[in-house]
């Protein structure tokens, strides 16, 4: 058992070291690569006695293993706290939403909520069914926070807790956010949800500053889709991207001009924006959404069978 | 003009000092009953602040209720003060004298607790001094901070200046009061002689702050306004907003003034100091008011029903006639018009009575209206909701809610009550001025000046 498959440091000192006493690092700290990580190794305190107290960890390949928590090193995050206000250097995320393939699964909504430990009755990216008009066809409409580059959400917030990042990310720091839920009121596409009980934590320890949390859920603040910077940091796609089997959810970097989906196709952002007839969502209220979406054209599913909801019905 | 003897002043003074300290019966009792509504406030927000925000109603969609809308009430009473003590000021409308106090005092009450219906409405009050750590001057968060603080401050100022020649009489006077009572009195008056250079600046430091105090009472209101006009949301999403609750709030304003000092007249025996000429013109202004606020909700509900763009369409449709209806249609109804009628009618205005029970209509109208103005368009937001969970569509206050609302208003009452105590409640020294210098009838007082002849009224 290995904390990580891809990681020198480990596989160099893997001789001379008990299996069963290795040291397991936290997530959060593995994305990070070359010195922070070979220091932190050489750390490792061998010598140190079992507390019996057996925790769970998350090893850098999503795997959830059993540990004894004296396995655990207490690593310094590498990164830090204004690294994670300014974002991911030279990248500019963006997603595209292609209603034509959207078959309205849900399977992007189930991956996010386990990529993140939400419960189901949070989304935070929620499917819902959208019907322009009484005569044309009803869709399946997937909303994600939009990371909007004129964010309403965050001109509102009095204390910085949410934040326009330089890699495009409207990130949320849990460790800050009083709770006011101006930020709700000010988003107009309601993707923000607040945590009016104490959520259910799961067993897992993070070191990385609050806004790139795995898990962000906090009594008495606000939470809403990350679009998974810890998963960008390590190059990966997030959760419902690499979730929905329909590859209607496309993520990249505007800057590269390259989006990939699902099953590993990459293309070039432009060119799919240009041929798609891209739009984004609400663009007459000037927040300039990062995310943009594919009109649901040639669909690939029978549309009839989408029934729409009265407003306001509860289920 | 008459000249008011040295013993008439003696009088005068007597008479209203006479409230002081004393107990009455039917305000003990009203004391005792708000005390316990707020400590079943208490109580409700202790489990507040255990369980999280979750004991509420307030869900993702409706994340602001009763308590942001009690906010807008409160910051909007709190205007009472500056209209009374700046802008009649400025009309040079004489008979405010006998209100500037009592008209203070409600809006310290109210700013107190507009300023206190924040912290109960956040999700982590104890990181409320994150607001000065991290505070970021773009919100309008820390604006309306900023502002209420300074109003708070500056009401507290002009609650206190005016007080120093009456608490000079009061130590001079209240001779057989406790000690402690008594040094106190001393070192609030700073030494106030009463000399002529002392009385001028009085009177110039009282309007330099009336002058600062209107814009900063305006902004207080129109700031809180901007909460909520600052969004996209449809139905809020509008540049009326800051007079419509200015207004607004000018008019729930007055209409409590007149309950307040209804109340006392009787209460504390001022009928020669309250007199229905108060009433009267407080009344025509109550007037003037409901009618210009009936000017902007039409303008506010009007103009956009014409057009009834679709996002609008669904907030607007849930008042004319959704499930909002009852209530939208009661404070038009109520709430303005049928006041509007009773003021409009000299014969009826005259009468306190009338003029009181148009006050509790417009005061109730004013209050439901805050509610309507948060809830319903937080219930149709541009994405229409679907799969809301149970509870989530729809914002029925919870008995928490109910009960931290309710000890609020009753928490608001008490202060003001406990403001009137210890100190009298009309403005002595400015009274007895006035009187002499204009006499008794442009202040609106009555038969101040041989009161002693009414039997069961010395003190
Ligand atoms: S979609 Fe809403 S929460 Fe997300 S960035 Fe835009 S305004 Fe903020
Ligand atoms: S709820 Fe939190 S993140 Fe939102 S505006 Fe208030 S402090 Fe900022």
């Amino acid at each position: 058992m290995a904390c990580g498959n891809n990681c020198s440091c480990n596989n160099n000192n893997a001789g001379n070291q008990d299996n069963s006493r290795r040291d397991f690092l936290v997530k959060g700290l593995i994305g990070g690569i070359g010195a922070a990580f070979l220091s932190g190794c050489s750390t490792n305190d061998k010598t140190k006695p079992e507390s019996g107290e057996k925790i769970n960890v998350l090893t850098h390949d999503g795997k959830l293993v059993t540990v004894d928590k004296s396995q655990v090193a207490n690593f310094k995050p590498h990164i830090s706290e204004e690294d994670v206000r300014k974002g991911i250097p030279g990248k500019k995320f963006v997603m595209v939403i292609d209603l034509a393939k959207c078959d309205g699964c849900g399977k992007c909504t189930k991956a996010c909520n386990k990529m993140h430990y939400l419960p189901k009755n949070k989304e935070w990216i929620e499917v819902i069914e959208m019907q322009d008009s009484p005569e044309v066809a009803p869709y399946y409409f997937p909303k994600p926070c939009y990371h909007c580059d004129n964010p309403p959400c965050t001109k509102v917030c009095p204390v910085d807790a949410t934040f326009k990042r330089e890699d495009g990310i409207v990130a949320i720091d849990t460790d800050r956010c009083i709770g006011c839920r101006f930020c709700m009121a000010a988003c107009p596409y309601s993707v923000r949800l607040f945590n009016w009980t104490e959520p259910i934590k799961p067993n897992i320890i993070e070191t990385t500053p609050a806004a790139e949390n795995v898990f962000q859920s906090k009594k008495g603040c606000v939470e809403k889709c990350d679009f998974c910077p810890h998963m960008a940091r390590e190059g990966k796609l997030p959760a419902c991207v690499t979730g929905c089997p329909m590859n209607a959810i496309w993520f990249g970097d505007a800057n590269e001009d390259a989006v990939t989906c699902y099953d590993g196709t990459t293309t070039k952002l432009s060119q799919l924006l240009e041929d798609g007839g891209a739009y984004r969502f609400m663009e007459e209220l000037g927040t300039e959404p990062r995310v943009y979406y594919l009109p649901p054209t040639n669909r690939i599913y029978d549309a009839k069978e989408i029934k729409i909801e009265k407003e306001g019905s509860e289920n | 003009m008459e000249k008011l003897n040295p013993e008439i002043k003696n009088q005068i003074e007597n008479e209203l000092l006479g409230t002081v300290g004393r107990r009455y019966r039917q305000e003990t009792f009203w004391v005792i009953f708000l005390g316990v509504i707020c400590i079943g406030g208490t109580v409700a927000w202790i489990i507040q602040l255990r369980k999280g925000l979750g004991v509420t109603a307030m869900r993702d969609y409706v994340s602001w209720g009763l308590y942001i809308s009690l906010l807008f009430f409160f910051v909007g009473v709190s205007l009472i003060g500056a209209l009374v003590s700046c802008v009649l000021r400025m009309s040079g409308a004489k008979w405010r004298y006998p209100l500037i106090r009592i008209a203070e005092a409600v809006t310290l009450s109210a700013i107190f607790f507009a300023g206190f219906m924040p912290v109960l409405d956040m999700g982590r009050p104890e990181r409320l001094y994150f607001l000065i750590t991290h505070g970021r001057i773009q919100s309008p968060i820390l604006w309306d901070v900023v502002a209420i603080a300074t109003y708070f401050i500056g009401s507290v100022i002009y609650f206190y200046l005016p007080l120093i020649p009456d608490l000079a009489i009061m130590r001079d006077k209240l001779t057989d009061a406790p000690m402690w009572r008594k040094k106190l009195w001393r070192w609030l008056a700073m030494g106030w002689e009463d000399n002529l250079l002392q009385r001028r600046l009085l009177k110039k430091a009282m309007l330099i702050l009336c002058i600062v105090i209107l814009p900063v009472a305006i902004s207080v209101h129109t700031i809180s306004a901007w909460l909520i006009a600052f969004t996209l949301r449809p139905g809020w999403n509008s540049t009326i907003m800051g007079p419509y609750f200015v207004f607004g709030a000018l008019m729930a304003g007055t209409a409590i003034m007149i309950l307040i000092i209804a109340k006392l007249r009787h209460g504390y025996r001022l009928e020669h100091y309250l007199t229905p000429k108060h009433f009267n013109n407080l009344a025509k202004i109550l007037l003037a008011l409901t009618a210009f606020y009936l000017y902007l909700n039409i303008n506010k509900y009007g103009v956009p029903a014409f057009k009834m763009a679709k996002e609008e369409k669904a907030v607007l449709e849930d008042l004319f006639y959704g499930k909002n209806a009852f209530l939208f249609w009661f404070t038009q109804i109520v709430g303005l018009i049928i006041p509007i009628i009773i003021l409009s009618f000299k014969k009826i205005r005259q009468s306190i009575k009338w003029v009181v029970a148009a006050s509790v209509m417009v005061l109730l109208g004013a209050l439901i209206n805050r509610y309507l103005i948060v809830v319903p368009n937080m219930l149709h937001p541009f994405v229409p909701i679907q799969h809301a969970q149970h509870g989530y569509a729809t914002y029925n206050p919870t008995l928490i809610e109910w009960t931290i609302t309710a000890s609020s208003l009753a928490g608001f009452v008490l202060l003001i009550i406990l403001l009137f105590k210890p100190f009298p409640v009309i403005t002595m020294w400015e009274v007895i001025e006035e009187v002499e210098k204009r006499g008794e009838k442009e202040i609106g007082v009555e038969n101040i000046v041989n009161f002693q002849n009414i039997p069961g009224h010395a003190s």
